[in-house]
């Protein structure tokens, strides 16, 4: 029994260590990849001059916040404001351990994988809220107060559409959700669920204050939102957790709509990967396209769109599975 | 009806735009880029030669390496800044001959004949760095030996960088082969990639 338990401890500490060096990565490569497709859209050439092509420019922009000093302005509360940046990263790691990278290449195969995700991704907001709160800055407050309502706001349309591909598969184990799918693109999920995926993707995009929806730390009017006070590897921190929440959002909607690591041919972390960073690069595009909308708007499209198409996918859903 | 129509089938069309904007994005990612990526490239463009630097000599037409310059100090006086230096050449030692020949223009109460001073410069320093650029040297110089340089890629690493020997870069600027000549800088321009 022992043995059994020290096993699975091993495995899972591997699987963590691998999850960070995969987060840390990610963030590398999205940043690069950001900042060449905005400056591809706006007809420059983005990041040029560190290394071939600018390929090094987001180590050395690491570098560079690493080295800066780690500042407490007066009045914040201290124990917070850097518990903050640890709340908002930390959760992180434990999103991608349910994930199935591949047959065989997932942290750990859990019964109830994508509450799981859906519970700790909750965090982020409250790690928000302190960031903004203790940072003891109207600017930060407002940001923090702006990142809950929408949190909250999305959360909701976020689980209806989870919901209904549940009652699908009759399962939330990511690994079945996953096999249950076919290997062609008629075979997945998103044929049966297209609505959940238009809302699912759109909530997605609130969920971890992407543009259109990133009034939280919407520049032009809150300087920086939650993160306005923070410097170094502070702002370092919510800088990886929101990159590594876009990749953990489009991780699952590959699980959930997109068949997973089943592809034509072999299936295989390579199409999981090849369907991930397709939706990250939607997102990139999306970011560079639309400007940012107004509370109320986002508001609105939440509650008078998202919540009730939502509801009415969950509906069909339960109605057609009953039939 | 009218509601409906306003409120939930206007919107769903509306979504159109939505495409048409990531269309422009996306055809805009795959054009040309329009950088330039300067130390690597330069651009081509007859407007950089309007471009006012600081002032240079003219040289006279026959002897570039001698500027038309006849140090009248117009353009001194004038300078609000106070940034050109222009020294008059003295006049020359007479030579033991001539010496003889005003010695005894003088014993004969003739009119002594002094050997007088070449009218161009002995020196012609600018500070540049006190420059302001108002162009009042040029305008006031009675010889036209003043005009705007265009070199655009000026840089210094020091304020004493930006102290010209004018008579100097004359002189390097009519030698053939030279970095600053003017036809080597028309060349540069047109040729639009150097190292």
């Amino acid at each position: 029994m022992t043995t059994f338990i020290n096993i699975q401890l091993l495995y899972l500490i591997i699987a963590l260590v691998a999850i960070m060096a995969w987060v840390g990565l990610n963030a590398l490569v999205l940043v690069y990849c950001e900042r060449k497709f905005a400056g591809h859209i706006q007809r420059r050439p983005g990041p040029f001059e560190v290394g071939p092509h600018g390929a090094l420019q987001p180590l050395i922009d690491g570098l560079k916040l690493m080295g800066k000093q780690l500042l407490t302005p007066d009045g914040a509360d201290k124990v917070l404001f850097w518990l903050a940046p640890i709340l908002s990263f930390v959760p992180v790691l434990l999103l991608f351990v349910p994930i199935p990278y591949g047959p065989v290449l997932t942290g750990m195969e859990m019964n109830l994988g994508i509450l799981l995700i859906l519970a700790f991704a909750g965090f982020n907001s409250l790690a928000l809220l302190l960031a903004g709160w203790a940072s003891n800055n109207k600017w930060g407050l407002l940001g923090a107060a702006r990142a809950v309502a929408q949190a909250v706001a999305y959360e909701i349309p976020m689980l209806l559409a989870v919901l209904g591909v549940a009652f699908i598969t009759g399962t939330l184990n990511l690994t079945e959700i996953t096999t249950m799918q076919g290997a062609w693109p008629w075979q997945w999920n998103i044929v049966l669920q297209p609505l959940g995926f238009i809302v699912f993707l759109v909530s997605a995009f609130g969920e971890t204050n992407r543009a259109p929806f990133d009034l939280p730390e919407g520049e032009s009017e809150l300087t920086a939102g939650f993160h306005t006070e923070y410097s170094s590897m502070g702002f370092g921190l919510f800088f990886m957790a929101e990159y590594a929440y876009m990749v953990v959002v489009c991780s699952v909607c590959t699980v959930l709509y997109l068949g997973g690591f089943k592809g034509p041919f072999i299936d295989g972390w390579w199409w999981f990967l090849a369907k991930t960073y397709a939706l990250l690069f939607l997102m990139i595009w999306v970011r560079w396209t639309y400007p940012r909308v107004r509370f109320d708007q986002l508001l609105n499209i939440n509650w008078k769109w998202l919540l009730p198409l939502a509801t009415f996918n969950l509906l069909a859903t339960a109605f057609f599975i009953k039939l | 009806m009218e509601t409906i129509r306003r409120n939930i089938l206007q919107p769903i069309k509306d979504l159109w735009s939505l495409f048409v904007g990531l269309k422009v994005t996306g055809k805009f990612f795959a054009m040309k880029q329009v950088t330039v990526h300067y130390p690597r490239q330069v651009i081509e463009d007859e407007n950089l030669k309007s471009y006012a630097g600081h002032i240079e000599l003219v040289g006279k037409p026959k002897s570039p390496s001698i500027p038309k310059c006849i140090s009248c100090q117009m353009c001194a006086t004038s300078c609000p800044s106070g940034c050109i230096k222009v020294t008059r050449q003295k006049a020359p030692k007479p030579t033991p001959e001539q010496q003889k020949a005003m010695d005894e223009a003088k014993a004969k109460g003739e009119k002594v004949k002094k050997p007088t001073a070449p009218k161009n410069p002995a020196g012609f320093m600018l500070d540049y760095s006190l420059c302001s650029l108002c162009g009042t040297c040029v305008e006031v110089c009675p010889v036209k030996s003043l005009r705007f340089s265009n070199d655009i890629y000026l840089v210094g690493r020091s304020r004493d960088d930006f102290k010209f020997d004018l008579l100097e870069r004359l002189r390097s600027q009519a030698e053939p082969g030279c970095p600053v000549s003017e036809k080597k800088q028309q060349a540069r321009m047109t040729d639009g990639n150097h190292g």
